[in-house]
């Protein structure tokens, strides 16, 4: 990587004479897709092989896996939990792998504004499909109350939810990638040997997850707070 | 210093100013602290409700840091993607 600081997006293939580029965040998105493809087929493979009764290896590690979103889920939202468990348990594998593959040397896709938006945009059409779906004709005269007066904030309170979502994720990812850079960057060599470890856990794995779990959580919050209690 | 070009006045001011953003890092530094400290003693009260504490400590420490990262991407801002540049000089 040399003495310099690196990281930005980078242009790699122009399209449509330079206006688009296939930048390093598609490749990096692409990556990650895969690996989570190639996961679905083998823990497809490991549960229609595995013996039901005793599950073993990979089985278990799925069962595990599908078994905690589930309990996440179902016990912040209640009954309306098994329409929202694939969902959830989506963006959860996609973020975390996405967070964590600054560890392997890709850029993380979520440090890029376009894709924490694209997922914050996902939450935020079910939060108003769920509001339309459940308060009928309240999700309008809802930002209404309690004064009438108010209808401007509340405007701006419904929109300012998937900017505040996107952004926490971004920023966070965004810092700690900063962080690296700048640690691999700028410091002589013999700093960089093993005390970089420690800030991968931290920044990468420590705060990648915790900033999945806090998508996924508020994605759920949000959206049980719309289904409200009928 | 007689030669200043306009260019390197704004990136100079919109280095400073970026500087002046981070500022507002003091305030989710000191409602995490709170957040974690309050945490630590409900954990203290009741040990068997840790991870229900411990969960809801962290979402609202992860709330309580969009402020903090708002600025950040202000700062960003103003170092990367100066908005300020192409508005007075046209680059």
């Amino acid at each position: 990587m040399g003495n310099e600081v690196d990281f930005m997006i980078h242009g790699l293939i122009p399209l449509f004479g330079g206006k688009v580029w296939i930048t390093t965040t598609h490749v990096c998105t692409v990556i990650v897709m895969v690996t989570i493809l190639i996961f679905a087929f083998a823990a497809r493979r490991a549960i229609l092989r595995g013996d039901p009764d005793h599950p073993s290896g990979l089985q278990n590690v799925v069962e595990f896996l599908v078994e905690t979103v589930a309990n996440l889920v179902g016990s912040n939202m209640g009954r309306h939990a098994p329409k929202y468990i694939n969902y959830i348990g989506t963006i959860m594998l996609f973020i975390f792998l996405s967070n964590i593959s600054g560890l392997f040397g890709l850029r993380p896709p979520t440090a890029d504004y376009c894709t924490t938006l694209c997922l914050a945009l996902f939450t935020f059409v079910l939060i108003q499909y769920n509001n339309v779906k459940y308060n009928k004709f309240g999700a309008i005269t809802g930002l209404f109350q309690p004064l009438p007066i108010l209808f401007p904030i509340n405007l701006i309170g419904e929109f300012a939810t998937p900017l505040s979502l996107s952004l926490r994720l971004f920023g966070n990812v965004m810092a700690g990638t900063i962080m690296l850079a700048l640690f691999y960057g700028l410091l002589p060599i013999f700093v960089k040997i093993g005390i970089p470890t420690f800030l991968h856990a931290y920044l990468d794995l420590f705060s990648g997850a915790i900033q999945t779990f806090v998508f996924s959580m508020l994605t759920m919050v949000f959206i049980s707070e719309k289904i409200g209690e009928n | 210093m007689s030669q200043i070009t306009n260019e390197g006045l704004i990136l100079a001011c919109s280095a400073i100013g970026a500087g002046l953003a981070m500022i507002a890092g003091i305030g989710p530094g000191v409602g995490q602290g709170i957040a974690a400290g309050q945490g630590a003693a409900a954990v203290g009260r009741n040990p068997g409700a840790k991870g229900d504490v411990t969960t809801t400590m962290l979402l609202g420490q992860a709330v309580a840091e969009t402020t903090g990262l708002y600025s950040l991407v202000i700062a960003l801002i103003l170092l990367y993607a100066n908005p300020l540049l192409s508005k007075f000089l046209g680059l």
